[in-house]
């Protein structure tokens, strides 16, 4: 009970280590979530216009990298990134670079995987009048994109959600440092494991209030966009 | 504003399409010129909507030979066509309008004005920023009607256009038709719906079972046709 008081106290006397680990925590996922937008979405959209020899093979083996584990994604990049790795001589490992492209590769698949289902199903529906209308390739796309944007929404917070909430990849390719890397989940892993439960649940507390807080507001744009567009 | 080479005549050569062991449509050789609206007549899978396809080029036949003013398909630059139950982008009416202009090369300066006076012509103008999925049936029709003439067709295609409106929505959407017709458009449009019929068909085309029964002016089909599926058909008898 005194933990969970102290924990409250912590979040409402605004400790200012507290909120510099929400910030980076913050930073970091939104970043890989853009990132992964960039890359995951076009593929998707890819993925699901085109047809080609394996290609079932590779929805499957997308389908599958959405659970991908988290440390073996931190484990690839970090051989990638430590000094004798290939990409080495950057000397990005153990900065916030790093947990961004640790974080992106995660979910990529995500989001690439639930873009290419609902671009497949709206490309069903569409498909016919884009023909006749002579659209092309690229503007297929473009247009199955924009025009599933309310349901690619829910791709993102699929995507945002496993980033926030996951500890593997960052711990090990950020290296959980102290005002630099430490992020809400690797500091709730370590304060835990410190005996210190008042700051782990505070952040505990926070993590969940901020992923409500996330998709609150894209349930609220969502219905929003809607409405403006049917 | 028109491009030199023409989409017509549009001629069908011994044209097939198989689905699997069925035919659907059956060495079907028709011709279509420019003039008053073609009705393509018939029951219920007689082949019309997959008629209109193959006009369309969206439908390559089994066998047979397509063309459009003399050449094999190319792109329908100079086709539109009207599917039955139209698909409404995701958005406003007017940016349905501006989307259709947009993919017919209108110039990006020219399509807000252009899309204004394809809704007026149509009588969407009071719905222009409505989101385009909550228009009534009717309304989603003419809404397409303007998406299709927005692509400033030679021939425009229409399957059904009616088949599921009211009186009063199936009257704007054939005053729409009429009114194209007018403008020099080349109409050719299924329809099962003898009254409609009467009052757009310069001539007929009716289909039964993929096959073309009979091709006549539409007064001479309606009053004398010369085949005994075509004469049930117009006494209201069931033909399958």
């Amino acid at each position: 009970m005194s933990d969970q008081l102290s924990a409250w106290q912590l979040i409402v006397s605004g400790d200012a280590a507290l909120f510099a680990i929400v910030r980076l925590s913050l930073a970091v996922s939104l970043s890989a979530v853009a990132l992964a937008a960039l890359v995951g979405m076009p593929l998707g959209a890819l993925l699901a216009l085109t047809r080609f020899p394996g290609r079932s093979a590779l929805v499957v083996l997308l389908n599958a990298l959405m659970g991908l584990p988290p440390v073996v994604v931190g484990l690839a990049v970090y051989l990638l990134l430590s000094r004798s790795g290939p990409l080495g001589a950057m000397g990005i490992l153990f900065t916030p670079m790093a947990m961004v492209i640790a974080q992106t590769i995660l979910i990529v698949p995500i989001i690439a995987a639930l873009t290419r289902q609902t671009v497949e199903d709206l490309w069903a529906e569409y498909r016919d009048e884009l023909t006749a209308m002579d659209v092309s390739p690229t503007g297929r796309m473009t247009t199955l994109l924009w025009d599933a944007r309310h349901s690619l929404l829910t791709a993102l917070l699929a995507g945002f959600g496993r980033a926030a909430a996951e500890v593997g990849a960052v711990m090990i390719v950020g290296g959980n440092i102290d005002g630099f890397t430490r992020t809400m989940t690797t500091a709730v892993a370590l304060e835990t494991s410190k005996g210190n439960l008042p700051l782990a649940l505070g952040l505990g507390l926070i993590l969940v209030a901020i992923v409500l807080t996330v998709n609150a507001a894209a349930w609220g744009t969502r219905v929003w966009s809607e409405r403006q567009a049917g | 504003m028109r491009a030199p080479s023409s989409d017509l005549p549009l001629v069908l050569d011994e044209v097939s399409l198989q689905a699997g062991a069925t035919a659907i449509l059956d060495r079907l050789s028709l011709t279509i010129t420019p003039g008053a609206p073609t009705l393509i007549v018939g029951p219920n899978g007689a082949g019309k909507t997959t008629l209109l396809r193959l006009c369309m080029g969206l439908t390559a036949p089994s066998t047979g030979r397509i063309t459009w003013g003399g050449h094999a398909a190319g792109a329908p630059a100079r086709r539109a066509i009207l599917f039955q139950r139209p698909v409404m982008l995701r958005r406003s009416v007017a940016a349905n309008v501006t989307y259709a202009l947009a993919q017919a090369g209108t110039p990006r300066n020219q399509r807000a004005r252009r899309a204004a006076a394809l809704l007026e012509r149509v009588g969407l103008s009071d719905l222009a920023q409505r989101p385009a999925r909550r228009l009534s049936g009717g309304e989603q029709q003419r809404l397409a009607l303007a998406r299709a003439l927005a692509r400033d067709p030679e021939i425009l295609l229409l399957d059904e256009p009616t088949a599921n409106l009211d009186p009063a929505a199936t009257r704007s959407v054939e005053e729409i038709v009429l009114m194209a017709a007018q403008s020099g458009i080349k109409i050719v449009m299924a329809s099962h719906d003898l009254g409609q019929v009467r009052r757009l068909a310069g001539d007929v085309v009716f289909l039964v079972r993929g096959t073309l029964c009979e091709q006549a002016r539409a007064a001479d089909f309606l009053d004398h046709p010369t085949t005994p599926e075509a004469a049930a058909f117009l006494r209201g008898d069931l033909v399958i």
